[in-house]
C-alpha cells in the first residue's frame, strides 16, 4: 500500500494521483482525505486523475463515495484530467458518475470549484 | 503457437499485477490505448471477483489466431463457491458484496467474446477474447 500526498492551498486540498491504485491504497486515500478535510476545514478538493490509466468498478465506487462523503463534510470535490480511455471504459462498465463534478484539467477544476462555492 | 501463461490471484496486490501483465501483452500485440485500457479493466474485474468471492484462483493469458485475425484470450479460473444463477449476476447492478454490480456485465461490454461456465460448489471459469482490428 502507498500513501497519496494531499496538498493544502488556501481553502483547497489538491491531490494528484500518480500511481496505479490498488484497493488498499484507494481506501487509505479515502480515509486520509476525510481526515484532512476535518483538520483543515477545507471547502474545496481537486483530485487530478491525469496520470491514472485505469479506473475499474471498485476504484470508481471509492471515488464516487469520496465525493459524497466530502460533500457531507462540507467540501466540494472536482475530479480533473480523466483520460479518454478511462472515460470510455467507465461507460462500458455502465458507470456514469452523474453527480460528480469534473473538469478537463487542474486549472479548470479550480475555476469550477470557485464557481460552485460562490453559488 | 502456444504462449499461455498464468498469474495466480491470491492476494489483493495480484489484481494490480495481473492487469499490468495483461496490458503489456495487449500493448505488444499492437492494441491501441483505449483497447489496452478495456483489456486491463476487464482483467481487474475478473481478478477482483476471484479474490473477493473465491479467495484464490488464476488468470491465464493466451494469444489466439483466427482466420485473418489475432487477439488476446484471458481465462479466469477459480475453485470457489460457483454461481447459482448466471443470468442474475450478468444484470447491471446485481451484487452480493455491496459493490456496484458493474463487473461482469461490464466485462462483457469491454471485450468481444465472453463465455462463463460455473458450477455451484465447484468453481467458475470465465473466458474472454478481444480481437485486434
Ligand atoms: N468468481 C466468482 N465466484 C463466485 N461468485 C461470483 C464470482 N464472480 C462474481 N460472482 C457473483 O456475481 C456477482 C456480480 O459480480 P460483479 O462483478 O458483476 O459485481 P460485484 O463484484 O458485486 O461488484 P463490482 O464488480 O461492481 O465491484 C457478485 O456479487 C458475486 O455474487
Ligand atoms: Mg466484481
Amino acid at each position: 500500500m502507498m500513501r497519496i500526498p494531499i496538498l493544502k492551498l488556501h481553502n483547497y486540498l489538491l491531490i494528484s494521483i500518480q500511481i496505479d491504485l490498488d484497493d488498499q491504497t484507494a481506501i487509505q486515500f479515502q480515509e486520509d482525505l476525510l481526515k484532512k478535510i476535518h483538520e483543515t476545514g477545507a471547502t474545496g478538493v481537486v483530485i487530478d486523475l491525469t496520470s491514472v490509466d485505469i479506473v475499474d468498478s471498485y476504484i470508481a465506487k471509492v471515488l464516487g463515495d469520496v465525493v459524497s462523503m466530502s460533500d457531507l463534510m462540507g467540501a466540494k470535490v472536482v475530479l480533473t484530467g480523466i483520460q479518454p480511455a478511462v472515460a470510455i471504459t467507465l461507460i462500458d462498465l455502465g458507470i456514469h458518475l452523474k453527480d460528480v463534478p469534473t473538469s478537463l484539467d487542474l486549472e479548470k477544476g479550480l475555476i469550477k470549484l470557485r464557481q460552485e462555492l460562490e453559488e | 503457437m502456444n504462449n499461455q501463461s498464468c498469474i495466480p490471484i491470491k492476494k489483493e496486490w495480484d489484481i494490480v499485477g495481473a492487469r499490468q501483465y495483461g496490458r503489456d501483452i495487449a500493448k505488444n500485440l499492437g492494441f491501441g490505448s483505449v483497447d489496452q485500457a478495456r483489456i486491463a479493466t476487464a482483467i481487474s474485474e475478473l481478478a477482483r471477483n476471484i479474490y473477493l468471492y473465491a479467495q484464490k484462483g488464476k488468470i491465464c493469458f493466451d494469444i489466439v489466431e483466427g482466420v485473418n485475425k489475432k487477439g488476446i484470450k484471458i481465462v479466469a479460473i477459480d475453485e470457489g463457491p460457483g454461481i447459482e444463477e448466471i443470468s442474475k449476476v450478468m444484470e447491471d447492478g446485481y451484487t452480493t458484496s455491496g459493490g456496484l454490480g458493474a463487473g461482469l456485465p461490464g466485462i462483457k461490454r469491454l471485450m468481444d467474446d465472453f463465455d462463463i461456465i460455473s458450477e455451484v460448489g465447484k468453481g467458475t471459469e470465465i473466458t474472454v477474447v478481444k480481437w485486434l482490428r
